[in-house]
């Protein structure tokens, strides 16, 4: 049962195909929301709590680090979502194929950066 | 430790929750990005509309539900440390647990308070 099968691990000679580095960012960008559980029901619970509290979350929210790890959360919510979506379809057999599976891999990675930049864009101005 | 996530029911309760957080999820994102509640008067007033409150208090155990079988999974892939995988599963457990209760006992404070 132990088998000794070729083991290639050379991290910097290994290229990803694309849906390849989709899988991967949906593991990476479903870690990041996983991580932000707690702060969240934190953030709900003080927002919730009174005038003040509704305050200070808002004020939280302004903070110019926060913002950017907003962009950062922004970016892993809609990835994770496309990505998501991507895959219920392959589960019922469409785009299984690998022109296909390449281009949708394409597409979600360039939606999700640019739907994050055009949202973070539209709040700024 | 948990047989009722194993294998295929994992795979189905992945999709499952999938499709609720798909849908209630965008339902959000759009709120907050174009119609952010701007004081507290207003969150509350949009807590309490009856198919908010329900979509958000399941939504709380759908999303924990499917961070669960996620994270799960990737413990199972990337910690090869039987000791320490249990250890982790059980502090997300706990940490998924607490939150999940702390949300949820905010949103029904707001429909009484």
């Amino acid at each position: 049962m132990t088998p000794t099968r070729p083991v290639f691990l050379d991290l910097w000679r290994i290229r990803l195909p694309v849906p390849g580095v989709v899988s991967i960012l949906h593991r990476i960008s479903g870690v990041l929301m996983v991580l932000s559980i707690p702060l969240l029901a934190a953030l709900l619970a003080q927002a919730l709590s009174g005038p003040e509290g509704f305050a200070a979350t808002a004020a939280f929210f302004g903070n110019p680090l926060v913002k950017l790890g907003l962009l950062v959360m922004g970016w892993a919510l809609l990835h994770h979502l496309l990505a998501g979506i991507r895959y219920l379809v392959i589960d019922v057999g469409w785009g299984v194929d690998r022109p296909t599976a390449r281009t949708t891999a394409w597409t979600v990675l360039v939606a999700a950066v640019a739907v994050t930049l055009i949202g973070a864009g539209g709040l700024l101005l | 430790m948990s047989r009722r996530a194993s294998g295929l029911k994992a795979w189905v309760v992945q999709r499952a929750t999938a499709i609720y957080l798909a849908l209630f999820g965008v339902y959000l994102l759009l709120k907050l990005v174009f119609d952010a509640p701007g004081d507290y008067a207003a969150l509350v007033e949009w807590v309490r509309s009856p198919w908010v409150a329900l979509g958000l208090l399941v939504l709380i155990p759908v999303a924990l539900a499917h961070a669960w079988v996620g994270i799960r999974d990737l413990f199972m892939d990337y910690v090869k440390s039987i000791g320490l995988r249990v250890t982790l599963m059980t502090v997300t457990a706990f940490v998924f647990v607490a939150s999940g209760l702390w949300a949820m006992q905010a949103i029904i404070v707001a429909q009484i308070a």
